[in-house]
């Protein structure tokens, strides 16, 4: 835990988001925000609300839509002297500016040995759980997080939704900032000096000695959630929050391994071919000999996320199938 | 134009009826009823009805998010419509797309697409289909305005053009994509001219008069069938309602609103059938209690649905393999 130094005050997720991109734009006159709707409708999931009366059409640019041209064109600013900030709607839309994505912002530097960066980050809402089907509800980070060159960020608490986006702007390589649509609406405490966090180190968020909870982003406080009723069994879970995919501190991970011998990997992406098959995958290949049982995963089902509201929570991880999974675990 | 009594009804029948469903579904959506994105039609009936009236049982429909109007309109039951929307397993997706992704197979209705100008491509193919099967039947399109500045847009008209093929597409101009004015999203604003730089016939029509765009839809549609390739109909055309049930406006003034209503589809339609004696003032009524009735069954009818056991989370991921025998 944080020791608070300066007074604390009471905010959202949301409300921390705004004030990173608020600094950010105070900071550095080459930062500028665009995407679509991110000014007059004063963004989609309200991040944005005031940044255009504040700081202008100029830096707070309203886009139409054309995800792979502005996803393009902030590649294009940034490798000529600006350092934009691309809002992609959701990360569902960002599949229509993969291509930018993939084949210019993860690319231009290593294909170029090293002549060009590409500071850019790229902000996009992830996640199920609000009754949005099949083409709005899905969750990317595994699959971005495949891709090397770029960097894939997930705040998960107020401090990182606070700090990340920052110390994002002054990495020199393009970095994929994901926001968990759930969220947003996150109310906590933060000290009223929080700025900057690190983005290399993943993070224990609640020690413990039984067994290992690893997850990030939305899946976070379903999984203190889950930690919190296993401690009422006497069960001492740690839980892992990776805050960055990619590259993964693996450190952090097999420390707490080292210490409880049993993993449970939480994640919202589809089970075949997820991160947490990745995590599962090098706990395999660098620390086999510490597990005492076999690495659990709960991730969402193989299927498209679904309308219906008993199908859709059936598809994602809930607390109680973490909660049953650990306790398969230490049984 | 002029409608005989019998069209007349029918239209403003249809009309009052997407406008009704709609005003229910707003309700059930505060009454946490429906959930997920609600997108709603209000303003816009005439398109729907105006199109559908010139469409055929062998055209196919692509539509978008907003498509409640489109789905009742080509004949889909407002039963099977609610009972989607409640995410019940009689729903005419069986629950698993909600008011984003209606289909029915029957009606030749491919949905109810959530990705913004994701139908177009689609069409396309489903038209190039046709042509290579020799078979008679259309595919239309509808779009919001907004999808114009996406990349499949101009991939999709050219593609059409290139391949002849038999697609009519339908631009629902209701002035705004979200929060952004069409000025604000198109060094060009003129979209017609869009499509003829394409070479895609085209027209635009007040999309607040459903005789002009029935006109315009029947001479696009036997444009298209007699096979002089695709067509492009502008409908110009407004939302009474917030883009979604989570938008705060902040974008248009409430008196560009107000002037808007003032040429509501269904009061318009109505005044003008009765001075032209097309309808009579107790038509009207009886078509309003006819519609009331239908959409209180409709919502019974969602009600008493079912919930589809969660052991089918994963059911039509796949299609099921025959087993050899
Ligand atoms: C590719 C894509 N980008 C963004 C969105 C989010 N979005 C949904 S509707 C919409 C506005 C579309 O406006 P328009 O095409 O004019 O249709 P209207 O809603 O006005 O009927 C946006 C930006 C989306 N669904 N798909
Ligand atoms: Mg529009």
């Amino acid at each position: 835990m944080n020791t608070v130094t300066a007074p604390a005050i009471t905010t959202t997720y949301r409300e921390a988001l705004r004030m990173a991109l608020r600094e950010a734009l105070q900071r550095d006159p080459r930062v500028f925000l665009m995407g679509e709707d991110v000014g007059r409708y004063g963004g989609t999931y309200a991040v944005s609300k005031g940044l255009l009366e504040e700081f202008g059409e100029e830096r707070i640019r309203d886009t139409p839509l054309s995800e792979s041209a502005f996803v393009g064109a902030g590649i294009g600013a940034a490798l000529n002297g600006m350092l934009p900030i691309v809002e992609v709607m959701t990360c569902n839309f960002s599949l229509l500016a993969l291509d930018q994505i993939l084949n210019n912002a993860a690319t231009l530097r290593h294909m170029s040995g090293g002549q060009f960066n590409i500071p850019l980050v790229i902000r996009m809402a992830t996640g199920a759980g609000r009754q949005l089907a099949a083409q709005h509800s899905h969750s990317f980070e595994g699959w971005y997080a495949h891709i090397p060159g770029i960097r894939v960020v997930t705040p998960a608490t107020l401090e990182d939704a606070r700090g990340m986006l920052w110390t994002a702007l002054m990495d020199p390589d393009p970095v994929i900032m994901f926001e968990n649509a759930l969220l947003y609406n996150l109310e906590g405490e933060l000290a009223a000096d929080a700025g900057a966090v690190d983005i290399d180190h993943a993070v224990v968020r609640r020690a413990g000695s039984d067994l290992t909870l690893v997850t990030y982003g939305g899946s976070l406080p379903k999984t203190l959630q889950a930690a919190e009723r296993l401690a009422a069994q006497n069960i001492n879970a740690e839980v892992i929050d990776l805050r960055t995919l990619r590259p993964l501190d693996m450190t952090t991970v097999l420390d707490s391994l080292a210490k409880t011998h049993r993993m449970v990997i939480i994640d919202e992406g589809w089970k075949s071919g997820s991160l947490a098959a990745e995590i599962m995958a090098r706990v395999m290949e660098q620390a086999f000999y510490e597990l005492d049982a076999p690495i659990e995963r709960v991730c969402s089902a193989e299927v498209p996320i679904p309308y219906a509201r008993h199908l859709e929570q059936a598809a994602i991880p809930q607390v109680e199938t973490i909660l049953a999974a650990a306790l398969r675990m230490v049984k | 134009m002029t409608p005989d009594p019998e069209l007349a009804r029918k239209l403003l029948h249809e009309m009052v009826r997407i406008r009704r469903f709609e005003e229910k579904s707003a309700e059930l959506y505060s009454a946490g009823k429906i959930r997920g994105f609600l997108h709603l039609y209000i303003g816009e009936e005439a398109v729907a009805t105006g199109v559908m009236q010139a469409l055929q049982p062998e055209d196919a429909v692509f539509a978008t998010y907003r498509e409640h109007g489109h789905a009742l309109a080509r004949g889909l039951s407002a039963g099977a419509i609610m009972a989607e929307m409640y995410g019940k397993v009689e729903g005419c997706s069986r629950g698993r797309g909600g008011s984003m992704h209606l289909f029915d197979a029957a009606a030749k209705f491919y949905g109810g697409n959530a990705i913004v100008g994701g139908g177009l491509p689609l069409t396309v193919g489903y038209a190039l289909a046709q042509k290579m099967q020799q078979r008679i039947g259309l595919a239309a399109c509808f779009f919001g305005e907004g999808a114009i500045a996406e990349g499949e847009f101009h991939e999709s008209m050219n593609l059409a053009s290139l391949w002849n093929v038999p697609a009519l597409f339908l631009c629902e101009n209701n002035l705004y994509a979200m929060g952004t004015a069409l000025e604000r999203s198109e060094a060009d604003t003129n979209l017609v001219e869009k499509a003829a730089s394409y070479r895609i016939a085209g027209k635009s029509v007040d999309g607040m008069d459903v005789l002009a765009v029935l006109e315009a839809a029947q001479q696009a549609a036997q444009f298209v069938r007699a096979g002089n390739g695709p067509y492009f109909l502008e409908f110009r055309t407004y939302r009474f309602r917030a883009h979604s049930m989570f938008d705060p406006e902040l974008y248009r003034s409430k008196a560009e609103v107000e002037r808007w209503k003032q040429r509501c589809p269904i009061a318009g339609f109505s005044a003008r059938a009765i001075s032209e004696e097309w309808l009579t003032p107790e038509t009207i009524t009886a078509i309003e209690a006819e519609v009331a009735r239908e959409i209180a069954q409709a919502v019974e009818f969602a009600e008493a649905g079912t919930w589809e056991p969660v052991e089918m989370l994963t059911r039509n991921v796949y299609t099921a393999r025959v087993q050899p025998e």
